[in-house]
């Protein structure tokens, strides 16, 4: 048993074994949610978070030693952002037909996801560091973060708030869309895309290609509207 | 493949220099983000060149904020103690953003006459 030790005691020391557990754990969060047919409750980021935690916690693991691994996964999020751009040049012409509809909707959306979470958030009394954390919350994960971070919030908490908005949007856009008797697949689409980044956009994809695309370009605008509206909002809250 | 990641890391490298030195309050990728748009506008070569890498990388989005979530451990006391007010802050802004970006691209959408032309044949 002296081996195991041993070997226990040397990989805890290298990158190479928390990637590949933050691989894995995504690798068994994305099987559940196929099996669950991509139902919204079953996130494969949430799954794969809990796991790692539990991990983390069987084994007396700080999340320090553990960023020492995913570092390597958590880097890619920038060259994401900046990704970011190809489905909004895929989607150009069909921006530009739809231009002011397009803008309009951005910055209702954009504007109150960011100014009713900060309100909700002051009303009911939560501490005044949190609304820094709140504020990008509807943004896509990798914006978000940066933005939660150069704010002066708690990165790794706002990674949590966008996973659950997302969750929440993509959960009640169809039934939210159906009682207000909106039927125009590019507004269903558009907002959730603002209002519920890449979850929500992926559940778009579900129901309809077109609500799917404009998903795609209200996740990539509102991510450069958050980034614009953030500091700006937050200083009035503050 | 290589090309197209070294111009993403550029982009996201000058976008990192430029939030410095101009003190923009918005994050060095977004404005990379930016960037890489007007690029892939300014040349189809490069958009094209872009375009496979790219999806690649948004194809595993999700799977790059594991670590950050993970981060979730040094926080239950915090989601524990003002678990109501986070939720609720979450559900009702969520549906007032879908409402009201929903609401302004039908009200603009109508009032321009940009209307629906592609709905019949995707619907169901």
């Amino acid at each position: 048993m002296g081996d195991w030790v041993e070997i226990w005691s040397y990989l805890a020391e290298t990158p190479l074994i928390w990637l590949s557990a933050t691989l894995a754990a995504y690798i068994i969060g994305d099987w559940c949610a196929t099996r669950a047919g991509r139902a919204p409750l079953v996130n494969p980021v949430l799954v794969a978070v809990v796991l790692l935690a539990a991990v983390l916690w069987l084994t007396g693991t700080s999340y320090a030693d553990y960023f020492e691994g995913a570092q390597f996964v958590h880097f890619l999020l920038g060259p994401a952002t900046v990704a970011l751009a190809v489905p909004l040049w895929l989607h150009r012409a069909t921006v530009r037909r739809a231009l002011l509809p397009v803008l309009a909707a951005l910055v209702a959306g954009s504007g109150v996801a960011v100014f009713s979470v900060l309100w909700i958030a002051q009303a009911y009394g939560l501490p005044s560091d949190l609304l820094a954390t709140l504020a990008p919350k509807s943004t896509t994960a990798p914006v978000a973060l940066g933005i939660s971070e150069s704010l002066g919030g708690s990165p790794t908490l706002t990674a949590v708030l966008v996973i659950l908005t997302g969750m929440i949007g993509a959960i009640v856009v169809t039934p939210l869309m159906n009682a207000l008797r909106i039927r125009d697949w590019r507004a269903r689409g558009f907002a959730v895309g603002v209002a519920a980044h890449g979850i929500g956009t992926a559940r778009a994809f579900q129901v309809n290609p077109q609500a799917g695309a404009f998903a795609g370009i209200g996740m990539a605008l509102n991510a450069m509207l958050t980034a614009l509206l953030a500091p700006w909002a937050l200083g009035l809250f503050l | 493949m290589i090309h197209a990641l070294a111009l993403i890391l550029a982009c996201q490298l000058a976008g990192e220099i430029l939030a410095r030195l101009v003190a923009l309050p918005v994050p060095g990728p977004v404005i990379g983000m930016a960037l890489l748009f007007v690029l892939m506008l300014a040349s189809p070569r490069i958009a094209q060149s872009t375009l496979p890498t790219g999806e690649a990388i948004l194809r595993h989005l999700s799977l790059l904020f594991v670590p950050a979530g993970v981060g979730v451990v040094g926080h239950l006391g915090l989601l524990a103690s003002h678990g109501t007010g986070l939720a609720l802050a979450l559900v009702v802004s969520t549906v007032l953003a879908l409402a009201a970006g929903a609401g302004a691209f039908m009200l603009v959408a109508q009032l321009t006459g940009s209307t629906a032309q592609q709905e019949g044949p995707h619907d169901g």
